[in-house]
């Protein structure tokens, strides 16, 4: 492999290895209300929460973008601090990272929870145990599934985003050319053997994480399962295992529905060389 | 810790169903908790657990106030100190028994600590049991271990909604024993839940009746268990009374054990239970029948001079319309205890029978409840 193939794997591990943390952060507590909230909001969020399963990446790129850009409320706001743009970094990288993979790593932890179901919590407040108590002695050891689920799931999801990392972040080697683009853009130099060997890795990679995620999933039984189980008014919700999903339940991921991905013309921004002199300006991205 | 339990809660939930309860309960001893199903039972046990939070409440546990809603108090249920035996053990499936059972101990601060480790292990045969992981268990045997654990955290009050009712008949026999042995060794109020009269007669020392979100009856078993108002309780509730008796010995000629009630000496098919040991005896309605002379040379053992308290009617409360159930119920007071006799109505006719009047009650068979 080459060092110019080097340098997007290394990035995009690294995006990843940053991403997940930063999901599970944001995921467990919104993944642990909606399972437990009766509040109406709840499907405002979760349908929020799923738009990028739906939207096609550049929409979620193109808004990022704006909103990040230093006109943008957010690329104001993050200037005013001192900081670097994100647009075109590796920090908008894993901003956009983030948005775009949280379904994945929500969903998988709600579900988690909701099987839980309310009893063993009730037990464990009978037994002493606070509200934080609970949630780290009871609830998270029960979804321990869920959360493994949840950053495999969305580890290897950030490794394989094109779309919004290619709309905020550009395509600067060493900064934020992913792997997705560096293969892309092997193909766009008809480079196949290149790209062969990038996209087989992460194939292989992607299916060994599916696998993993399937094999260690298989539920031992568990006591206190009873039809009439103690289940929330709303009764049991999707599991954490993704084929067992249930089919009224969407999205129903991690079979997420299919998506455009942006098929870029020659000549744009995804042509190689291009790079921070040639970084297009915080405005949406110019067309050639 | 002394003090009876006293509580009172209202609370209105859809559908037209309403709780509203004022009751106390004796500072040790089994208040069974006795109903329909929808009657409030397991709503009632979830007020007091703060479970629910009822919007006029007011509980008070061994004279420390645990909820009173008009000065806006209202402790979360991790801060009473209360046991919850539920329907399902509810074990901790990721720890192993012996974590399970320490789970509550270790919450519990050391200076409130009454029950130890080795105690609840020991009242509830759970030693084979402390490396297993929950799966690995029998349904009886995971409510052992949930009671064990609800017991660690030395409660003040124990509530137990229907611990046996997720059970096979075989289990239940299993884990009964171990119930009774608490209910001797508890000094706390404990209710009891339940939908099976025989459970409750066998375990309660007290009685509450609930129907449709209020309180029916309540009061000392044997008096609510025998008042004829309020037969029949419930659909499988056998019309009969239950009397409180010791064992004197047995008579290994006959194969005979006899023990002493209130009204006299009983004897019964030869059993198990230990001389000197306290058993409850259930005699049903349809077992007793009158005369109003000692019958002489007649094969049946057990005849009592009892007098006529009260004649009424099972069933008169429209809950049942079996004709089996509308022949007019006896109550009989023998020496103190209470006796029902279900009789018919021709009977009633030809003796005539009326409150006052001395009779003898003829027995024709009686079943020890408790065991060991």
């Amino acid at each position: 492999m080459s060092s110019a193939d080097l340098e997007p794997l290394w990035l995009t591990l690294r995006l990843a290895a940053v991403t997940t943390p930063l999901l599970l952060a944001a995921g467990t507590p919104l993944a642990w209300w909606l399972s437990r909230t009766r509040n109406r909001l709840r499907f405002a969020i979760e349908a929020v929460v799923a738009l990028p399963l739906v939207l096609p990446p550049t929409v979620l790129g193109f808004y990022l973008l704006v909103l990040l850009g230093p006109r943008g409320g957010l690329g104001a706001a993050w200037r005013a601090l001192g900081l670097d743009s994100p647009v075109f970094s590796f920090s908008g990288l894993v901003i956009g990272s983030v948005l775009y993979s949280l379904p994945f790593v929500v969903q998988p932890l709600q579900g988690a929870f909701e099987s839980v179901g309310r009893l063993p919590l009730e037990v464990a407040a009978t037994l002493r145990a606070g509200p934080w108590d609970r949630f780290a002695t009871v609830a998270v050891p029960l979804a321990r599934r869920g959360f493994f689920t949840a950053g495999t799931i969305g580890f290897a999801h950030t490794l394989g985003e094109f779309g919004v990392v290619l709309m905020i972040g550009g395509n600067i080697p060493g900064r934020t050319r992913v792997l997705s683009i560096a293969i892309y853009n092997h193909v766009e130099r008809l480079e196949y053997a290149q790209a062969h060997r990038l996209s087989l890795g992460m194939l292989l990679f992607s299916f060994l994480a599916l696998w993993a995620v399937y094999a260690l999933n298989v539920r031992e039984p568990r006591e206190g399962r009873e039809a009439s189980g103690p289940w929330g008014p709303r009764g049991p919700r999707g599991p954490v295992l993704p084929r067992r999903s249930r089919r009224s339940r969407l999205p129903n991921w991690p079979s997420a529905p299919p998506r455009t991905e942006p098929r870029m013309e020659p000549g744009s921004e995804a042509e190689p060389g291009s790079g921070p002199g040639s970084q297009p300006g915080p405005e949406p991205r110019p067309r050639p | 810790m002394t003090g009876v339990m006293k509580g009172r809660f209202r609370l209105a939930r859809g559908a037209g169903f309403t709780l509203d309860v004022d009751f106390t309960a004796p500072a040790s001893g089994v208040t069974g908790v006795f109903g329909p199903s929808g009657s409030g039972k397991t709503t009632l046990l979830r007020c007091m657990a703060g479970l629910e939070r009822a919007p006029e409440a007011l509980l008070e546990v061994a004279g420390e106030v645990w909820q009173d809603e008009a000065r806006g108090r209202f402790l979360p249920t991790h801060r009473r100190a209360v046991g919850y035996v539920f329907q399902e053990a509810g074990l901790f499936a990721h720890l192993a028994v012996r974590r399970n059972l320490e789970y509550g101990l270790r919450r519990t601060a050391p200076a409130e600590r009454r029950v130890r480790f080795e105690e609840a292990v020991e009242w509830l045969g759970l030693a084979p049991l402390l490396p297993r992981a929950p799966a690995a268990l029998s349904g009886g045997e995971r409510q052992r271990v949930a009671i064990a654990r609800a017991l660690l955290t030395s409660p003040r009050l124990l509530l137990m909604d229907e611990p046996l009712a997720s059970l096979d008949a075989a289990a239940r026999e299993d884990i009964l024993p171990y119930l009774e042995r608490l209910h001797a060794s508890l000094r706390i109020p404990v209710l009891y839940v339940s939908h099976t009269a025989a459970e409750v007669l066998r375990l309660a020392d007290h009685l509450l009746l609930l129907a449709a979100g209020r309180v029916r009856a309540a009061g000392p078993l044997l008096e609510v268990s025998t008042r004829l108002d309020l037969l029949p309780w419930g659909p499988e509730a056998e019309l009969g009374a239950v009397v409180e008796a010791r064992v004197v010995g047995h008579d290994d000629l006959y194969d005979l054990t006899y023990l002493d009630f209130a009204g006299g000496r009983l004897s019964l098919p030869r059993h198990a239970a230990a001389p000197g040991s306290r058993q409850r005896v259930r005699v049903l309605a349809r077992d007793v029948s009158l005369a109003l002379e000692r019958p002489e040379r007649t094969s049946v053992l057990n005849i009592f001079p009892a007098r006529i308290v009260e004649i009424g009617e099972a069933g008169g409360n429209g809950e049942s319309d079996r004709s089996a159930s509308r022949q007019p119920l006896v109550k009989l007071d023998a020496g103190g205890a209470t006796l029902l006799a279900q009789i018919t109505r021709k009977s009633l006719a030809t003796l005539e029978l009326r409150p006052g009047l001395p009779v003898y009650a003829v027995i024709k068979g009686v079943a020890l409840l408790m065991q060991g």
